[in-house]
């Protein structure tokens, strides 16, 4: 038997309120040691995906595991070691350094009244070094620009040094060379053996990264698969509405619409 | 942060040494031994007054800033939840009916500063929209409002001549009538809810962010939370059932603290308990020492405190 899956869905059914399903029979594997990218329009539910995936939302039926072992049996500290996530937005109130932000990381790795020490700044540093914003680390979060409290939000999650890496669009508010580091960054963590899930609007950017794809469409339906199987033209134009056309060019991906 | 635990300690020694017997200003050490009654007043009045406006003011900020961090809100104050309006009609309440003994002030304070917080905790896990921390911030109004409109009630009724100068002086607070009895019980209680509020300085942290962010980060904010504001709203009661109402100190002095150290809790905490003590120790001697009769420690607080706001929020931050 091979190992178990790093995420898996099975049959999972999600109900935002009343409504009718946000999502429905939904089942899926990532393996461990692969980037996963969960595509979709606007409003599809991919967002949710994530937040289910955290345990933040629970399922109403079906079943969540995580390295093969169901969600609801971890402690919020072995789920908090295990994996983090990279919210799209976070609101922040008060002005604490880009340091002492990052350092929140270190929480389900520390005793209850415990402070971070030596090492959980070393850790701290190193992943501030990784997404190139160690030079603002004494600096106030809340004169960050969008595109830097990006990457401060990422130091925070590989603080936590978790397997598993969920990125709620990550490419948000980035400039061409933050999104070149994040795909490096992405890739290294990949090539480093662990496993991360993101979400994307932009086809491209799956298209750079990822081994598998989870095609969300409106209304709650799913298509998952490796990614060359599905990143075609006709599985894209049903996704997103529009005829889209899929072309390689020097070995990657690109899209036509 | 050695600095400031310096110029509280040499502040303690100038203050317990000024006061108006013999006269007015300061009383040379010497005096003590020569002078029974200067040597009387000095360690039976003076003493565990100073002592306790320490204590007041550390108690008082210290509870601000955990509760500003807690509730993302910098504009909270200590006594918000119920605590500070609750034990006021506590007071009130025992003037009107024990006459004005003293012991009964206190305990009835303490009490409905409790009952206070409870209700606010009850009414808030009744309330049906909302996160929980904007439900606890509605209760904690709504609860205050309940209260003061019933002290309103009981100032209406109370005797004009007698009942109703008792009750506004301890509106406007003040350590005039201290002595060891009340430091004795007060300082058990102030000394337990401060240690826990230090001890958690690094966790209170987690507390600022949104309950998705802390969920995300594997932490479980709701145990952490309730010890905190039991910690706080305890040691509050205790102290303000003793001096009466004293605003601004808790609002203003974690602001300074979290100009000078961050925000971070390991550092503003900590700031807060040291500049609060200063502050509550600054105004409560110059609340005894201006006048020949007393200036009620309230006054002096807002007077202050009002002053030092506009100076820190026309200032730029002391910080780097």
């Amino acid at each position: 038997m091979s190992d178990p899956a790093a995420l898996a869905f099975s049959e999972v059914f999600f109900t935002h309120g009343g409504d009718a399903p946000r999502i429905r029979n939904c089942s899926f594997e990532v393996p461990e040691g692969s980037i996963t990218a969960i595509l979709g329009p606007n409003g599809a539910g991919k967002t949710t995906l994530l937040h289910l995936a955290l345990g933040w939302l629970q399922p109403d039926g079906g079943r969540i595991s995580l390295f093969g072992r169901d969600l609801d049996a971890f402690t919020p500290r072995q789920r908090g070691t295990t994996q983090s996530l990279l919210p799209q937005k976070e609101p922040t109130g008060f002005e604490f350094t880009v340091l002492e932000y990052v350092l929140l990381g270190r929480a389900p790795h520390l005793k209850p009244l415990a402070a971070p020490g030596e090492r959980d700044i070393r850790i701290a540093t190193n992943a501030l070094s990784r997404t190139t914003i160690l030079p603002l680390e004494y600096q106030s979060i809340s004169r960050l620009s969008g595109g830097e409290t990006q990457l401060l939000l990422l130091a925070r999650s590989l603080t936590q040094e978790p397997k598993l890496l969920l990125l709620d669009e990550p490419m948000n508010h980035l400039d061409l060379r933050h999104r070149k580091g994040m795909l490096e960054l992405l890739l290294d963590w990949r090539a480093a053996g662990k496993t991360s899930v993101l979400t994307t609007h932009n086809p491209e950017t799956a298209a750079a990264l990822a081994d598998h794809l989870i095609l969300v469409f409106p209304g709650g339906g799913m298509v998952c698969g490796a990614f060359a199987e599905l990143f075609t033209g006709e599985h894209l134009s049903a996704l997103y509405g529009l005829p889209i056309r899929t072309f390689d060019h020097d070995g990657r991906c690109y899209v036509d619409y | 942060m050695t600095l400031l635990s310096v110029v509280l300690v040499a502040a303690i020694v100038v203050a317990l040494l000024l006061g108006r017997y013999p006269k007015p200003g300061f009383t040379a050490p010497r005096t003590l031994f020569s002078d029974p009654l200067a040597g009387q007043i000095f360690f039976r009045l003076r003493m565990p007054r100073v002592l306790l406006s320490v204590l007041l003011g550390m108690t008082l900020a210290t509870s601000g800033a955990v509760f500003q961090l807690m509730f993302s809100n910098p504009l909270v104050e200590p006594g918000f939840l119920g605590v500070t309006q609750g034990a006021a009609f506590g007071a009130v309440l025992a003037i009107l009916l024990f006459a004005g003994s003293l012991a009964a002030i206190q305990v009835s304070a303490a009490l409905c500063g409790i009952l206070g917080l409870g209700l606010a905790y009850l009414l808030a896990r009744k309330i049906r929209f909302g996160g929980w921390i904007l439900r606890l911030i509605l209760a904690g109004l709504a609860v205050s409002a309940l209260f003061t409109a019933g002290i309103g009630i009981f100032k209406y009724a109370a005797d004009p001549l007698t009942q109703l100068p008792e009750i506004t002086f301890w509106l406007l607070g003040g350590l005039s009538h201290i002595s060891w009895g009340e430091l004795l019980w007060v300082f058990p209680v102030a000394c337990i809810g401060l240690s826990l509020m230090l001890l958690f300085r690094w966790r209170v942290n987690l507390l600022t962010l949104s309950d998705e962010t802390a969920f995300a980060l594997g932490t479980a904010p709701q145990r952490v939370r309730l010890v905190l504001i039991v910690a706080a709203t305890l040691s509050v009661a205790a102290v303000i059932s003793v001096s009466g109402i004293v605003l601004w100190l808790g609002l203003i002095v974690p602001h300074l603290a979290r100009r000078i150290f961050g925000a971070d809790g390991r550092y503003s905490l900590p700031g807060s308990l040291l500049i609060g003590g200063s502050f509550g120790l600054v105004c409560d001697t110059l609340a005894r020492m201006l006048l020949p009769g007393e200036i009620p420690l309230g006054i002096m607080s807002s007077l202050l405190g009002a002053i030092l706001f506009a100076v820190i929020l026309t200032r730029r931050g002391f910080r780097q």
